[in-house]
């Protein structure tokens, strides 16, 4: 899948410009993903293609029309270097698979990258090698397997843990 | 044990003895918040998991970002809260002032965990309690359950020696330790601010250092409480707990506030930090006194001084919104607001006003804005192709006055 690529401290107004959030409409936040920054995104991006940034994606607001977005328009995942940790929790919260990887940066804009969500293993096809992932915490790889906070609750939450 | 004062909280609210950075703990909340513009997906969220908030009176919403409505989807997301703090029988839902200073005049109290579906949030730690940002489900998941899970955060210690400079404000403080901590060197941890200079200054000077916490990508700004909390908080009670001699943090950075200048942030990010006299003469737009960080009585009452009797430059418009109405009344009663007025200031209802970019003071293309908000991301002010200084209430005036960028100790 195709790979659009970021640099450092994407915040939140980048992602999502705060008069665009004015609606809790997925379909609408997912063609404002990007919208001034990068305004080619959401007219091309394919479904299941993967974000790739350094350190710090997703500083600034709280605001989860970011997540939202981004996986409305299709992205399957996002790898970086690091998360904004508002950021880091909206997306498991929402099941938008996240992966925290030191060698985020060797991928470049437009290479063909798979990931393989039952194993987590990342592969950047383009350069024909593999990424170092950082393990989800065990605490949340429960709420990600139950897709996302809201089953995670529905179905008896926190007594499970 | 020894703890931080962070761990020692988050222990207490999960009814463990102790618990350690790295612990992840689920934690009984004493208040959860949601404004117009995070809680209708917040209530999405909550439907699908509860018919019941799990407190009518712990539950607060409040309308901040675009109040009162300026645009029919603004008006329809209100509609769509309102109908849910009826039915949910809310007692907590406000008008009339940015959510942090609600909180802070109404409700939180030392040792109390309160959760916020925005990342200022942080603000309110300065009361010596636990207090972070987090999304519309983990808010939704919250009202439902009254509980929230957190990893316990590392600490840093900020320790704040020393009296600031004649012009020098909390505010110029906490830029001037972002521009050396970086946006996201305090990633994840606790930010606790202690030393002599936090002892000394006001309860609405901490809580903009506590505010700006995230701009480090902080998970919580804290502070001790001591006399002054008790005294402002007015006879709401709590459980005050202090960080051991010994505790652990991740790092510890010994500042003297004595040698910081006044400070800037510049366009597009909140630790492109220089001392104003970098930028002096830099041509402005537009100025902007209030929100979160600096909408407080003090901050308000250093403009009037510094505006009283003088006019705004002409090609500048300054906006003004008091944090609250509370703080609107206390200003009015003193004369601040009638003294900005005259100087040409446009005082705007208790609200965040134009630090989002949703209502009102919008900026043109090629526009620079001098604020005293938190937040200067590329179109954060409507306008991507504007620019946005953050500076003190201070800088904030006597840059209108100019009708540039000046260093503030001229105009006081």
């Amino acid at each position: 899948m195709r790979a659009w690529k970021f640099g450092d401290d994407v915040n939140t107004d980048v992602i999502t410009p705060g008069r665009y959030t004015v609606t809790t409409d997925r379909k609408r936040l997912g063609e404002i993903a990007f919208i001034e920054y990068r305004p080619e995104f959401s007219k091309q991006v394919k479904e299941g293609d993967v974000i790739v940034a350094g350190n710090n994606f997703g500083c600034g607001s709280s605001r989860e029309h970011s997540p939202v977005a981004i996986k409305a328009a299709g992205i399957s995942a996002v790898i970086a270097k690091s998360f904004a940790r508002i950021f880091f929790r909206n997306a498991i919260n929402i099941g938008l698979p996240l992966y925290v990887s030191e060698d985020a940066d060797k991928i470049d804009d437009g290479d063909d990258v798979e990931v393989d969500f039952k194993t987590g293993d990342v592969r950047d096809e383009t350069k024909g090698i593999s990424l170092k992932v950082k393990p989800l915490p065990k605490f949340m790889e429960k709420i990600v397997e139950k897709g996302g906070l809201v089953e995670f609750l529905r179905s008896g939450g926190y007594d499970n843990v | 044990m020894p703890s931080t004062i962070t761990e020692k909280i988050l222990a207490n609210a999960s009814h463990q003895k102790e618990v350690a950075a790295g612990d992840f703990v689920v934690a009984d909340v004493s208040y959860v918040m949601a404004h117009d513009s995070t809680a209708p997906l917040a209530i999405e969220a909550f439907n699908q998991i509860a018919d019941k908030v799990f407190d009518r009176d712990r539950v607060i919403i409040v309308f901040d970002h675009f109040f009162p409505a300026p645009t029919v989807a603004g008006a329809t997301l209100h509609q769509k809260s309102r109908k849910f703090v009826t039915e949910q029988k809310l007692s907590g839902f406000f008008t009339n002032g940015v959510c942090h200073q609600l909180l802070v005049e109404k409700f939180v109290s030392p040792g109390d965990v309160v959760v916020g579906a925005d990342s200022h949030t942080c603000t309110e730690g300065a009361l010596g309690a636990f207090t972070t940002g987090l999304g519309s489900t983990d808010i939704g998941g919250a009202m439902a359950t009254g509980k929230c899970w957190f990893r316990v955060p590392e600490s840093l210690k900020f320790n704040l020696t020393g009296s600031t400079m004649k012009g020098v404000y909390a505010k110029d403080v906490i830029l001037s330790i972002i521009g050396d901590v970086g946006a996201d060197g305090a990633l994840y941890k606790a930010c606790e601010f202690t030393g002599d200079y936090v002892r000394n200054v006001s309860v609405a000077s901490r809580l903009t250092l506590c505010n700006m916490a995230i701009e480090m990508g902080g998970k919580n700004g804290i502070i001790e409480a001591d006399q002054k909390t008790v005294d402002f908080l007015g006879g709401r009670k709590g459980k005050i707990f202090k960080s051991d001699k010994d505790a652990v943090y991740a790092d510890e950075y010994d500042i003297d506030v004595g040698d910081i200048e006044p400070q800037v942030a510049l366009s597009p990010a909140v630790d492109n930090v220089e001392p104003v006299s970098a930028v002096e003469g830099k041509h402005i737009d537009q100025a902007f006194l209030g929100t979160c960080t600096n909408g407080r009585l003090e901050d308000l009452e250093v403009a009037a001084k510094i505006l009283k009797g003088k006019q705004v430059a002409r090609n500048v418009r300054l906006i003004v919104t008091p944090a609250s109405e509370e703080i609107y009344f206390a200003a009015l009663e003193r004369g601040y607001l009638q003294d900005m007025v005259k100087a040409g200031a446009a005082v705007c209802n208790p609200t965040c006003g134009p630090c989002i970019g949703r209502h009102g003071g919008v900026l043109a293309a090629g526009e620079v804005c001098i604020s005293s908000q938190n937040r200067n991301f590329t179109g954060r002010m409507g306008n991507p192709n504007a620019e946005i200084v953050l500076g003190s209430p201070a800088t904030v005036a006597a840059s209108a006055l100019a009708g540039k960028i000046v260093d503030p100790r001229g105009y006081l």
